[in-house]
């Protein structure tokens, strides 16, 4: 049996996004493992360089949907051309990178396809059971194994980092066009612009070391200690989410997905758990040391040192030790 | 505007889990529940934007008998009424499943929005309310950070993309929007709020009375299937100090110093 394998591609201002080489990588992975041909996606308008690019894949096609009104990403739209080639061509697997812009069009067409819906699978395997894939829940402390039941096509929304771009096999493959009706293209949107989320006033990428700070800091009442400890240390303090939404800090501070990538020398997380939003903001970091009181935080997983333990005792302790070691 | 808020109770994320012993979910005795943190923001955005045109809010959720004081805490909020899909067959289900039967509720009543939050902190899909976008037709955003009722009908909505660029979208009402927990700042409920929701009413229709077959719903009505849930490997994971507060933090400043001399 040869399974049909596509690798749908995000791209924007004329650039893949670095999840579509993960995406293409995973789904040659996938038709290594079970035998298939995997087929590269394109949407959007304008895209001959994109497909070109992606064309250096070893991949039995790239598949491109050419149109004006996909010159901007809407969901209406990316709905209706996949759900229709879904339908017409039938693939088993089809792969996106997850993404805020696959978490918003995929489930709507999963449902449009009547596929099943497999979001930020982080890995998988194939056996008697068929294809088995992993996903984190309840904030990365457990991992789900899951598989799609019900026959139809399965869309499978991959989380960054989770396959290797660099595994990606090269080749040279044909481009050829992805069929679609251009009167179904009715946008469900007008898009009006971008703004900058946050002026980024701090870079927090240049510092050597970074403190974040996460919910177990519990107020900004409580940041004292940490300003101190960030003095000594000659730190920068950055944060995940959850701080920032409280208001505990300004929102230039964030470190994740939605914030920025650091990659200090030192990366102190301090109550942070380590959802994998925060966690793909800073897992380059040369050396991690984590101090949260649940043993079973997911960020005792990336680090490399870790204390178990109240962070309102841990950093008192932590200044005082350096002012030893220092004196 | 008559806005509904769809709203899931799921396990507080500082709680300690452990794995149920039929290997499929977390043992859910003595686990402590809340309202989904994104669900929260979606219930304060939707009573601000009521309290503004003079409307009123309706919560829905689906789950188990628990559900039933986060429904009361809603109400308690500000919120008018609730509806609690609480019968066996609509439990267990993937997105599709339980965002099908959201939808079958919500459409018995007339409303102009729906909102809720983008993505549960237990199984996180993310997809449950773009579901009910779909079973209702109506245009849907994801990750929304800031949304406006504009004249003539239609929302002006601030998204978030990745690395701090957010997209300024408009769409036609009625419409599903999904909120990011930090859209903004949640109230408490009053003691005269929550007196005031021990009065007022929460249904829980059958899905016969949505025209749901068993086999639509829930676990049956579901794509996804889960095979086991466990710790995730151990990797090779942190060196932890023990002892006290001072031993743990000295025997980190040693090794930060010593060994990874990233320190000075």
């Amino acid at each position: 049996m040869s399974a049909r394998i596509w690798a749908v591609l995000q791209h924007r201002d004329g650039r893949l996004h670095r999840g579509s080489w993960e995406t293409i990588a995973a789904a040659q992975a996938l038709a290594e493992r079970i035998g298939g041909d995997v087929e590269a996606i394109v949407l959007g308008n304008g895209v001959d360089a994109l497909a070109r690019e992606a064309a250096r894949s070893a991949l039995a096609a790239v598949r491109v949907a050419d149109a004006p009104e996909l010159a901007s990403y809407t969901p209406g739209a990316y709905v209706a051309v996949l759900a229709a080639a879904l339908a017409s061509e039938r693939p088993e697997w089809v792969l996106f990178p997850h993404t805020y812009q696959s978490s918003e069009f995929v489930p709507r067409l999963a449902q449009a396809a009547g596929a099943a819906h497999l979001p930020e699978a982080i890995g998988f395997e194939s056996g008697e059971g068929g294809v088995i894939w992993k996903r984190p829940i309840l904030g990365g402390k457990l991992h789900a194994r899951v598989r799609a039941k019900g026959g139809g096509p399965t869309l499978v929304t991959l989380q960054a980092g989770a396959f290797a771009a660099d595994a990606r096999r090269p080749g040279e493959a044909p481009i050829a066009p992805l069929g679609f009706d251009p009167a179904s293209l009715v946008l469900d949107r007008e898009i009006l612009g971008t703004e900058q989320a946050a002026a980024e006033t701090v870079d927090l990428s240049k510092a050597e070391v970074i403190i974040a700070i996460g919910r177990g800091v519990g107020g900004a009442d409580k940041l004292a200690p940490i300003e101190e400890l960030a003095k000594l240390l000659r730190a920068e303090i950055g944060a995940s989410r959850p701080v920032i939404d409280n208001g505990w800090l300004p929102r230039d501070r964030q470190i994740g997905s939605s914030g920025q990538t650091v990659a200090p020398k030192l990366y102190l997380a301090l109550g942070i758990s380590g959802a994998i939003q925060h966690l793909v903001g800073m897992k380059g970091s040369t050396c991690i040391a984590a101090v949260n009181k649940d043993p079973g935080a997911p960020i005792f997983k990336v680090a490399h040192y870790g204390v178990v333990g109240d962070l309102h005792e841990v950093v008192p302790a932590l200044i005082q030790a350096l002012r030893d070691a220092g004196g | 505007m008559r806005i509904a808020v769809c709203l899931k109770q799921v396990p507080d994320t500082e709680a300690r889990l452990r794995v149920a012993k039929n290997g499929l979910w977390i043992d859910e005795e003595d686990l402590p529940f809340v309202i989904n943190e994104s669900d929260e923001f979606a219930l304060e955005e939707a009573l601000r934007i009521a309290e503004k045109s003079g409307g009123e809010v309706i919560v829905f959720s689906l789950g188990p008998e628990r559900v039933r004081e986060s429904l009361r805490k809603a109400l308690a909020l500000g919120a008018a009424g609730a509806v609690h899909l609480a019968h066996a067959d609509f439990q267990g289900g993937d997105a599709i499943a339980t965002g099908r039967a959201l939808a079958a509720a919500l459409a018995r009543e007339s409303f102009d929005l729906v909102l809720s939050g983008s993505q549960s902190d237990d199984l996180g899909a993310g997809a449950t309310a773009t579901i009910v976008a779909g079973e209702l037709g109506w245009p849907h955003a994801w990750l929304v950070m800031g949304v406006e009722v504009e004249e003539g009908g239609t929302l002006r909505v601030v998204r978030e993309m990745e690395s701090g660029v957010n997209e300024i979208v408009r769409l036609r009402l009625p419409a599903v929007i999904e909120v990011q927990a930090g859209i903004n700042h949640p109230r408490y409920a009053s003691l005269k709020g929550i007196m005031a929701a021990k009065k007022k009413p929460i249904s829980e229709p059958t899905p016969a009375e949505l025209g749901l077959g068993a086999d639509a719903i829930g676990a049956a009505g579901s794509r996804i299937e889960v095979v086991s849930v466990g710790f995730p490997d151990a990797g090779a994971g942190a060196q932890i100090f023990e002892g006290d507060a001072q031993a743990a933090a000295a025997s980190l400043v040693d090794r930060l110093r010593r060994e990874a001399k990233v320190i000075a």
